[in-house]
C-alpha cells in the first residue's frame, strides 16, 4: 500500500517557524518501487498476484518440460524394447544394450536432470527477485 | 553358516547405532532440538541422512534377489527407486520446504486448513508407515536366520527393539546422525565386496552369465526341497519332489526348473520382454514405473527429512545430493544379481533369492577370511538398512501419532507415540508370514503414489484444489490401492488381466486419484481456500525476498 506523499510540505504558520521533522528516509522508503512492490506482493493486489502466478507458471512449465525429457528418455524404453526387439537384443561392450542403459546410464541421466532443474529453476527465481527489487518499473 | 565374524558384526552395528543415537541424545535439550533437529543439518549431512534412510531392505537385498530371478524387466525397480527423488525434486522439494509442513497432514491443514483432511491423511500416514516396516522386520529375521541360523523371530523383535529405543530416547536429532552413518555403510557394505566380487569373477576367467545350457552348479551343490513341487530337468524329463527331499548336483551340472519358484530362464532374463499377444508385461512394467516415481514423494519418512532443511533452495540442493548418493548406490545390486546367476544358483530352487546379498561374498570367495570378512561386512550393511529405514519410518508414524492422535507434540507424547507405533509392525510380522519383502514394499510406493503424490502436486500447483476434492481423490485412488494391497496380501490367487491389475495397481489407481480430486474439487470450487494466493506466494517465492 502506497502511502501518498506530499511532495510540498505545508507552509509553516508565519512569524517564528516551527520546527518541522521531515524524514527523508522515510518517504524515499515507502517511495521506491523495490518496496512497493513488495507490498503489492504480500497484499495481493492485482500486479502482486500476477507477478506470482506469472512465477508459478514459470517453474510449473521447467518441470513439466524436464519430465517430458525423462518422460520420453526413460518412460520409452519399455515400448522401444517391446516393438523393436533387436534394440534390446544389441550390445554395447559384450554386455547388452538395455542393461548398460537401465543398470548404468540411467542413473547419471537422472542426476543431470536435476543438476539442470536446480540451476533453471533458481534463474527462474532470480528473474523473479530481480523484477521485484527493480526500482523503477 | 561357520562364519565366525557375522554375528558381531551386526551386534556392532547395533551397538554404534544406539551409541550415536545416546551421542545425539546429550545435544537434544528442547522438543524442537528432538523433533526437527532445529534445522541445524548441513544439506550435506541431511543428505546422506535422507539416502541411509531410504535404501531399505528391499533396496539391500530385494533388488538383487529380484534381478537373480527375473533378469532385466526389475532393473526398472533401482531406476525408480532413484527417479522417484527427482520427481520429488521437480515437484515438491522447494515448496514443501517452505510451506513450513513437519508431516503430511501438516500440509494438508495449512493448504486447505480442514481438521478432518487432516485426519485421513494421518491414517494414511500411519498405514503406507506400517506397510513399509512389516517386510523390513521380516527382512531382518531372514537373514539372521540366513547369515547366523538364529530364530526368525529373533531377528524381527530385536531391529524392532533397538529401533523403538533409539528412536524414543534419541529423536529426529539422533536419527539425522545414525542415517548419515548408515549410508556411508551401506555403501561400503555394498561396493568392497562387490569389486572383490569382479576381481574373484575375472580370475574365474570370466564364466559366463548366461550359459548356452542355462545356470550351471559353480560347485557341489545340494539343496533340501521346502515345498512339493515339479523339476524340469535339463534332458526334458519331469520329477516330482516332496519336502524335505534333499537334491544332490555336482559341479558344473545344469540347474534345473522347479515348479515353485517363479524365475525367468535364458533369453527372457537377458532380453525385455516383447511386444506380441501378452501386453501384461508390459503394463506391469509401467505400473512400476509410475508407482515408483511417484510414490517416494507420498512416502513420510522422507517428506519429514525437508523441514530440517533452512530454506527452499536448500531443499533442493540437498534433493540433488540424494539423487546421486542413491543412484551410486543402485549401481551395485545389478552386479549382485548377475553374478548370483553363476555363484548361487541354488537360490533359483530354493526361492529364496533375498538371500543373494548376503550369501555371494562367501560363496564366490570360498572359506577364506577374505570371504568371511566380506560376508560379515554385506550382514552388517543389511542390518543397517534395516535400522536405518525402520528408524525413519518409526519417526515419522510416531511424529504424527503423537501429534494428531495422541495430544499436543511433548516430547512424552513423541515417546509413547514410538512405543505404540513400534509394537503393531512388531506383532504384525510375527504372525504374518510368506509375505514377499520387494512386492509389500512396492505396493507401499503404489499407494504413497496413489495418496500423496496427486495432494502434493495439485496443492501445490494448482490454486483451485479443494478439501473436498483432495479428499474425495485421496479416498477413491489411495483406498483403491490400499485395497488391492490387501486383496494380494489376503485374498486368493488370481490369474490373468485381474492379477496383473491388483499386483501393480498404480497405473490405474494414480490417474484415478488425479481425476478424481481434480473433477471433485472444480464441482466443489466455492470451498477453495480464500488465502490461497498468500499460500501460493509462500510456497513459491524465494526466501531472499525476505517477504
Amino acid at each position: 500500500m502506497a502511502i501518498p506523499v506530499d511532495p510540498q510540505p505545508k507552509p509553516g504558520p508565519p512569524g517564528p517557524a516551527r520546527r518541522t521533522r521531515v524524514v527523508l528516509a522515510e518517504v524515499a522508503r515507502v517511495g521506491t518501487g523495490a518496496e512497493r512492490t513488495r507490498a503489492e506482493l504480500t497484499e495481493q493486489t492485482q500486479v502482486g498476484e500476477a507477478l506470482v502466478r506469472g512465477l508459478v507458471r514459470a517453474q510449473l512449465a521447467l518441470a513439466l518440460r524436464l519430465s517430458l525429457v525423462v518422460g520420453i528418455g526413460l518412460g520409452g524404453l519399455p515400448l522401444l524394447f517391446a516393438i523393436a526387439p533387436e534394440v534390446g537384443a544389441a550390445k554395447l561392450f559384450g554386455v547388452n544394450l538395455p542393461w548398460l542403459l537401465l543398470g548404468l546410464a540411467a542413473f547419471p541421466f537422472l542426476v543431470a536432470v536435476g543438476w539442470a532443474y536446480v540451476h533453471l529453476a533458481e534463474r527462474n527465481e532470480q528473474d523473479f527477485t530481480d523484477v521485484v527489487q527493480r526500482p523503477e518499473r | 553358516m561357520g562364519n565366525a565374524y557375522t554375528v558381531p558384526a551386526i551386534i556392532v552395528v547395533t551397538l554404534v547405532t544406539v551409541a550415536i543415537g545416546f551421542y545425539g541424545l546429550t545435544l537434544a535439550r528442547t522438543t524442537s532440538d528432538f523433533l526437527v533437529a532445529s534445522r541445524m543439518v548441513s544439506p550435506t549431512w541431511n543428505a546422506a541422512a535422507i539416502g541411509g534412510e531410504y535404501l531399505s531392505a528391499a533396496s539391500f537385498l530385494g533388488i538383487a534377489g529380484l534381478i537373480l530371478k527375473y533378469g532385466v524387466d526389475v532393473l526398472w525397480y533401482p531406476v525408480g527407486f532413484a527417479a522417484g527423488y527427482l520427481a520429488l525434486l521437480l515437484f515438491v522439494a522447494a515448496p514443501l520446504r517452505r510451506s513450513g509442513a513437519f508431516t503430511l497432514p501438516d500440509f494438508c491443514e495449512l493448504r486447505l486448513g480442514s481438521r478432518r483432511l487432516r485426519k485421513l491423511a494421518t491414517l494414511f500416514v500411519v498405514f503406507i508407515g506400517w506397510l513399509y516396516l512389516v517386510p523390513q522386520l521380516q527382512g531382518a529375521g531372514l537373514t539372521l536366520t540366513t547369515v547366523a541360523g538364529g530364530p526368525y523371530e529373533l531377528g524381527a523383535l530385536l531391529v524392532a527393539a533397538v529401533v523403538t529405543a533409539n528412536v524414543a530416547l534419541g529423536g529426529m536429532r539422533a536419527v539425522t546422525f545414525v542415517q548419515a552413518f548408515q549410508y556411508w555403510l551401506k555403501l561400503t557394505a555394498l561396493a568392497v565386496p562387490a569389486i572383490f566380487l569382479v576381481l574373484q569373477w575375472q580370475a574365474d576367467a570370466r564364466p559366463p552369465v548366461t550359459p548356452v545350457g542355462g545356470p550351471v552348479f559353480p560347485a557341489a551343490t545340494t539343496v533340501v526341497v521346502e515345498e512339493p513341487a515339479t523339476l524340469t530337468l535339463p534332458d526334458g524329463s519331469f520329477r516330482e519332489v516332496r519336502p524335505g527331499e534333499e537334491l544332490t548336483f555336482a559341479a558344473g551340472e545344469p540347474v534345473p526348473e522347479i515348479s515353485s519358484v517363479d524365475a525367468a530362464g535364458g533369453l527372457d532374463w537377458l532380453l525385455p520382454s516383447m511386444a506380441g499377444d501378452d501386453d501384461r508385461g508390459l503394463f506391469a512394467t509401467y505400473s512400476l514405473i509410475l508407482a515408483t516415481f511417484l510414490g517416494t514423494m507420498g512416502l513420510p519418512h522422507v517428506l519429514v527429512r525437508f523441514y530440517t532443511n533452512p530454506d527452499g533452495a536448500a531443499a533442493r540442493r540437498t534433493t540433488l545430493v540424494v539423487l546421486a548418493l542413491v543412484g551410486a548406490f543402485y549401481l551395485f545390486p545389478t552386479l549382485y544379481g548377475v553374478l548370483g546367476r553363476i555363484y548361487t544358483p541354488q537360490l533359483l530352487l530354493t526361492g529364496r533369492t533375498d538371500a543373494v546379498v548376503v550369501l555371494l561374498p562367501g560363496a564366490a570367495l570360498g572359506d577364506g577370511l577374505t570371504g568371511q570378512l566380506l560376508a560379515a561386512l554385506v550382514a552388517a550393511g543389511a542390518f543397517a538398512a534395516f535400522l536405518s529405514t525402520s528408524s525413519g519410518l518409526l519417526t515419522s508414524v510416531a511424529g504424527v501419532l503423537s501429534t494428531d492422535v495422541l495430544g499436543r507434540g511433548s516430547v512424552r507424547d513423541f515417546r509413547l507415540a514410538t512405543v505404540v507405533a513400534g509394537l503393531v509392525p512388531m506383532v504384525l510380522a510375527l504372525n504374518v508370514s510368506g509375505m514377499d519383502v520387494s512386492q509389500v514394499v512396492g505396493l507401499a510406493f503404489a499407494v504413497a503414489a496413489s495418496s500423496f503424490c496427486p495432494l502434493l502436486v495439485l496443492g501445490i500447483w494448482w490454486r483451485g484444489l479443494t478439501d473436498a476434492g483432495a479428499a474425495a481423490g485421496i479416498l477413491v485412488g489411495g483406498g483403491a490401492a490400499v485395497g488391492a494391497v490387501l486383496f494380494t496380501v489376503t485374498g486368493p490367487e488370481l490369474a490373468g488381466w485381474p492379477a496383473v491389475l491388483i499386483a501393480q495397481p498404480a497405473a490405474w489407481t494414480v490417474p484415478l486419484a488425479f481425476t478424481v480430486m481434480v473433477t471433485v474439487s472444480w464441482a466443489t470450487r466455492r470451498r477453495a481456500p480464500t488465502d490461497v494466493a498468500a499460500t501460493m506466494l509462500r510456497l513459491h517465492a524465494p526466501e531472499t525476498l525476505r517477504l
